[in-house]
């Protein structure tokens, strides 16, 4: 939680108010009118909340807790769902394709953002805001859009780069086979977010006070120098964020993998990616239970990883 | 957990706007190499404009890169009319899902963003708390229940199950939570107080205002991500009269590319995605002044 900054409208503090006891009754009730507006405002959104995100999630919970027999309809079996999970290729297989993906995608997203970012602060550029929008601009491609598109120009039939390297007497290029296709994937998802990361990272860059430079200069500090030891170390908050983003976002990759599948049916399979395999059980092998120990588990994972990289920012700040 | 991360990012936000600083030299060699990174980023998007003006046979015969026969209008033609027209029930299904949804989420998380910003008051920052831990719950998680749940309240397959989820900002609340610590003062709230403004007077009536260019973030945000709302309508819809954009289309891709009738829907699949883009980046050129601001709201005050 973030401290409360200074909320005076808290009324009083009661060491206060015992000093002014006339006053009292006036203040408790001051104070009794902005809990009712507090809640007054904030509950229509938790009501929303807890019907669409904690009751769900409570269901799922109670869900995975029940296994669906042939015979004898459906009965308690505890955490025998997650037994089985954790013992399943298909899930710890989908799980390791999302770990590899974010090993390699993420850093290389948050990279490249983080440079383009850098080289748009420095201001050494022309052109300036067209090549702000126009990094940014797939951002407002929805993905599944952007799936169709990457998996035409991926295509051996008229995809670009098939036709160059057909012109170019070389084999064309098979972006969809077996071990190419986790690359092609992020390829799409880095291609779409880059410059939605780029503008977060933009954005905390240029709230860094500039006196922070001056003395770095006077110092001799050139603007790579200023960059890594001034700009990176002020944007940490915007890095995490972005950063915490990404590995939730992979960890739940569905779309592109589950679209590429109709014209590379062979490369990916139906588990492809644990979201993926919770969808099929769910909606083709009619097993909502064992699908909900599996969202779980994935849910787990996600928030190991992300406490885990919330923890080694922690400790390099710690560090430094 | 998400503690730290707000921790910071609070206090990241007490940082004011930066003058602009002066420029050091332009470099023609920058810009030349982020032009050619830009390539990257903009040849899909063009190779998407060059095969729409494409006749079926074209798009395999010629060069993917550059135009050939002008059929654009024809591939239009089919695109509105395939199917009786349905691409035009998921253009408006879409526009409602979106427009819904986002002012919906908006509005919510704005009104509950500045009670846990400006009220200390029982129970709120546990909920505060609560609701930032829900921005890391996998949808999976979320959208089987739902769906199951739907289902006995029989509003499966009806706009409600797309539109009732995607109200539930839990960012937008922690967006709106840190920029109205911000951009209302308390002496403002104070001074209301001493005039005998009411809290609702006071939120309805000058609070409010105040709040816009965060509200307005959090819109963008939550348009988008239901514009591109993908994974909860396939789930929860079965007519496809109901589709959005990205179902129908996904599902005309797999028509197409099983090869089920005829071969001339490729180009109609591109066509109807080129459409289906336009409106967001339309929306993206001429709001560029208000969602650079706005993201930058997000970030900075993050």
């Amino acid at each position: 939680m973030p401290r409360d900054r200074a909320s005076p409208l808290q009324a009083e503090t009661p060491s206060r108010q015992a000093q002014r006891t006339p006053r009292r009754k006036t203040a408790n009730i001051a104070r009794w009118r902005q809990y009712v507006a507090a809640y007054a405002l904030s509950m229509p959104f938790m009501v929303a909340f807890v019907l669409m995100v904690a009751v769900p999630l409570a269901y799922a919970g109670y869900l995975s807790l029940f296994k669906k027999q042939l015979i004898g309809g459906i009965s308690f079996v505890g955490m025998d769902n997650y037994g089985r999970a954790l013992t399943d290729p298909s899930f710890l297989g989908g799980v390791g394709r999302m770990a590899l993906f974010l090993v390699i995608q993420v850093p290389v997203m948050l990279g490249l953002s983080l440079l383009f970012a850098l080289i748009l602060d420095s201001g050494m550029l022309r052109l300036q805001k067209f090549i702000r929008l126009g990094v940014f601009l797939p951002y407002a491609i929805p993905s599944v859009i952007a799936t169709l598109m990457w998996g035409y120009l991926y295509g051996k039939d008229f995809g670009p780069f098939a036709q160059l390297a057909k012109s170019l007497g070389l084999p064309a290029p098979d972006f969809l086979a077996g071990g190419n296709v986790l690359f092609s994937i992020m390829n799409i998802v880095t291609w779409g977010f880059v410059g939605y990361n780029m503008i977060v990272m933009y954005a905390a860059l240029r709230s860094i006070p500039a006196e922070l430079y001056e003395a770095a200069r006077v110092d001799g500090a050139g603007e790579w120098r200023v960059a890594w030891s001034i700009k990176i170390p002020a944007i940490k908050g915007a890095l995490l964020l972005t950063t915490i983003f990404s590995v939730i976002g992979s960890f739940q990759l569905f779309n592109e993998p589950n679209l590429l599948r109709v014209i590379a049916p062979a490369a990916i399979s139906q588990d492809y990616t644990p979201n993926m395999y919770a969808f099929q059980l769910s909606f083709v092998n009619q097993d909502a239970n064992y699908a909900a120990a599996i969202a779980f588990l994935l849910g787990i994972v996600i928030m190991a990883v992300s406490y885990g990289v919330q923890l080694t920012a922690n400790r390099k700040e710690g560090a430094s | 957990m998400t503690a730290t991360v707000a921790d910071r990012l609070a206090a990241r936000s007490q940082t004011t706007a930066a003058p602009r600083r002066k420029r050091s030299g332009r470099s023609t060699l920058l810009t030349v190499a982020m032009l050619l990174c830009l390539v990257y980023f903009l040849l899909p998007i063009f190779w998407l404009i060059v095969a729409s003006t494409k006749a079926n046979e074209d798009l395999f015969s010629s060069f993917g890169l550059w135009f050939s026969h002008m059929n654009l209008a024809e591939n239009l033609q089919n695109v509105f009319t395939f199917q009786n027209g349905v691409f035009v029930h998921w253009m408006v299904n879409s526009l409602i899902y979106a427009v819904v949804s986002g002012v919906g989420a908006s509005a919510l998380a704005t009104a509950a963003g500045y009670a846990f910003a400006k009220y200390r008051f029982p129970g709120g920052n546990a909920m505060f708390t609560i609701v930032l831990g829900a921005v890391m719950i996998p949808m999976t998680a979320l959208a089987i229940p739902t769906y199951l749940l739907f289902a006995g309240a029989n509003l499966t397959n009806t706009p409600w199950a797309v539109i009732l989820p995607s109200l539930v900002s839990p960012f937008g609340v922690y967006l709106m939570r840190v920029y109205a610590a911000d951009a209302v003062p308390d002496s403002l709230i104070e001074a209301a107080r001493v005039d005998g403004a009411g809290e609702m007077r006071i939120f309805l009536q000058i609070v409010l205002r105040l709040l816009v260019p965060g509200s307005i973030t959090v819109l963008l945000f939550a348009l988008v991500a239901s514009w591109n709302n993908y994974f909860l309508p396939l789930i929860m819809l079965n007519s496809p009269e109901l589709f959005p954009l990205p179902v129908g289309l996904a599902q005309w891709q797999a028509a197409s590319a099983a090869g089920s009738g005829s071969q001339a829907l490729f180009s109609t699949v591109i066509t109807g995605s080129l459409v289906s883009v336009l409106p967001l980046m339309a929306a993206f050129l001429f709001l560029q002044r208000y969602w650079q601001s706005g993201l930058g709201t997000g970030a900075v005050k993050a």
